[in-house]
């Protein structure tokens, strides 16, 4: 294993880790905002996919496909919350956990009956294709660095937006006492809505990000949904800068175990053995990690109260 | 109460008076459509052990529920290869007997519950669930990836497992050994709700600050309960992989622990019998909505939301009415 090699796996779960920061940022806000557990976020992942994919068809524009994909990913988190998700608010989380899980249902059977069963494929634009060269030599493909750089942009934008505008401090406020700031005359269930739409639009922009490197299907938004569980378990609940830190953590071993773990195993074990045995374990190694940070902080690594 | 003890004989009866009207007529479909909800009821047990009684909402029981069927699938796997599974430092044969794999099933799965569970137990709320998820999850990517015992594909078995006096290749037969498996989890649940350990969980679940002042530890109370339901769970899982002569990592997916809490919330949340009634509606709505289109998952979810929005009780709180409101 070369260095160039390892250094192109770190890219690749950096990449990754850039994405779970999207899903679970979305999430993150909307259990520390309204105290909702939301298991068809990924339904809005695959949502901005789909509408990616389509609009991507039919235009040949993958900058309008991305449009697309937050224009429908929020629009469908707005209407969700309108219809649905306003009256779990103050339910018991078992049945914000039962009604999503509802959505999820509808959402794919829906998403399978208009597009049907098989895979959409979404195609990398020509002008980001091709790799790029980084100093030292490492050719590296342009799109997945686009990604990267897309997701630190967003991540810096949204802490922007939380730390330093009026929504941001609404939002704060809304996580420490709703009843006071309904009082102070903000519209808080507007507020509410606004929320759920940018978690939805942020999921839907990683769902056709990532749409075009691997194929738009329904049922790929649930591995990443509990992936984003994962790194909010890790980073503690509500906190944007705990899923910044959980997710290129996640991105990173998940990426580096499947890299690393075999050629561990290969010291002590046959080359066929150790590669089995090395992928299995690494296949368990980002709940490991969950376990480990679990036992030495129950709250995550940022986590305030629960 | 006693209507909803009317209701839950009336339930049981009824789940042993189809197969065997179906085994007069000759229907084996039927039996086996029984079975299915029998043995997806008694996971459901299993699951209202933790969620309704400890007010653990477990996303995870599909990890007990795949142990269960792989205990059976490797014991059976090896028996019908005549293969041991391990020799040192001791033998260990395959085995193709009933009893021993449901007793590997409880023991496995119980162990795994209770690692989980320590680990998970730790936090409570969303956090609980959302760690259960992930473990859960875990063990589904290590059955894809370990190509021992099948990896994605899954093991077949070719022939259903032994009971001692009885032919479990015959439906009724079969159905008869789910049954009173159902009926005696039924009643251990039962038990355990009216014993002192029971009612102090459900103490823990609803004031666990006072249930330490009185010197109990809702912790241990709780990884209890979850280690009976995860081994209760995992019986099923074991009697499913036999239902189907086939164990995959399915049995593992997310989806099938969302399964087994629809058919709580479908029978009705802190109901002894709701997982019987709602797997009973489960399966019911499979067969007859599957038959009318091949996306019956949209009727299901929107009953599934029509029900939590706006029916709270369940099947049994609608027959019942709402006397043991869930907090």
């Amino acid at each position: 294993m070369t260095a160039i090699l390892f250094i192109e796996q770190v890219l690749n779960g950096l990449q990754f880790g850039v994405m779970l920061f999207l899903m679970a940022a979305g999430l993150t806000l909307v259990f520390g905002v309204m105290g909702l557990i939301n298991l068809a976020h990924g339904s809005l992942y695959m949502v901005g996919a789909f509408a990616a994919a389509a609009v991507a068809g039919a235009t040949g524009s993958f900058l309008l496909a991305l449009v697309a994909a937050l224009a429908a990913a929020a629009a469908a988190g707005a209407l969700v919350e309108l219809v649905v998700i306003r009256r779990l608010y103050d339910r018991d989380h078992l049945d914000q956990v039962l009604a999503t899980f509802a959505l999820i249902l509808i959402f794919s059977e829906g998403t399978r009956w208009v597009f049907g069963s098989f895979p959409l494929f979404l195609d990398i634009p020509d002008y980001l294709s091709g790799p790029v060269t980084l100093p030292g030599g490492i050719e590296y493909p342009l799109y997945r660095l686009t990604i990267i750089l897309t997701g630190l942009v967003i991540a810096a934008g949204l802490f922007w937006l939380i730390s330093r505008t009026r929504l941001g401090v609404r939002i704060r406020a809304g996580e420490s006492d709703r009843e006071m700031i309904a009082a102070l005359g903000v519209d808080i269930s507007k507020l509410y809505t606004m929320v759920f739409a940018l978690g939805a639009a942020l999921a839907g922009l990683a769902g056709a990000m990532v749409g075009a490197i691997q194929s738009v299907q329904v049922g790929m938004g649930e591995p990443v949904l509990i992936l984003a569980f994962v790194v909010i378990v890790i980073g503690g609940i509500g906190s944007i800068k705990g899923a910044l830190i959980g997710a290129i953590l996640v991105g990173l071993t998940d990426t580096l175990g499947g890299l690393l773990l075999p050629e561990v195993f290969k010291l002590f074990m046959d080359t066929s053995a150790a590669s089995t045995t090395g992928s299995a374990l690494a296949s368990m190694l980002i709940y490991i990690l969950m376990a480990c940070v679990l036992i030495w902080k129950p709250q995550g690594l940022f986590g305030g109260q629960a | 109460m006693s209507r909803e003890r009317l209701i839950n004989a009336a339930l049981l009866l009824g789940l042993a008076a189809v197969p065997l009207y179906a085994w007069a007529t000759d229907e084996p479909f039927t039996i086996t459509l029984a079975t299915r909800v029998a043995i997806l009821a008694l996971a459901g047990v299993g699951l209202n052990i933790a969620l309704g009684l400890g007010g653990l909402v477990s996303l995870g029981h599909a990890a007990f529920f795949g142990i269960g069927g792989y205990a059976m699938g490797i014991l059976a796997s090896h028996a019908q290869s005549s293969t041991p599974l391990m020799e040192a430092p001791f033998l260990i044969e395959g085995t193709k007997s009933m009893p021993v794999i449901w007793i590997t099933a409880l023991a496995a799965s119980a162990l795994a519950a209770l690692l989980i569970g320590a680990l998970s137990l730790r936090t409570s709320g969303v956090y609980f669930i959302m760690i259960t998820l992930a473990f859960g999850q875990m063990f589904y990517f290590f059955a894809i990836s370990w190509p021992a015992y099948g990896g994605e594909d899954g093991l077949s078995i070719y022939i259903r497992n032994d009971f001692p006096g009885l032919n479990t290749l015959d439906p009724i037969q079969f159905f008869g050994i789910c049954f009173a498996l159902l009926a005696l989890a039924l009643w251990l649940n039962a038990r355990l709700a009216h014993a002192p350990f029971g009612l102090a969980l459900n103490a823990a679940r609803q004031n666990a600050q006072r249930v330490e002042t009185m010197g109990l530890s809702p912790f241990r109370l709780r990884l209890t309960a979850f280690v009976i339901s995860g081994a209760i769970t995992g019986l099923a899982g074991a009697l499913f992989a036999d239902l189907n002569r086939f164990v995959s990592p399915t049995m593992f997916s997310w989806q099938m622990s969302g399964e087994i809490m629809v058919f709580i919330i479908l029978g009705g949340v802190g109901r002894l019998y709701g997982p019987v009634a709602g797997a009973a509606l489960f399966i019911t709505l499979e067969h007859v909505l599957g038959g009318l289109s091949e996306f019956w998952h949209i009727y299901l979810g929107a009953l599934l939301l029509g029900v939590v929005l706006f029916a709270r009780g369940g099947v049994i709180g609608l027959l019942a009415g709402r006397k043991v409101a869930h907090d």
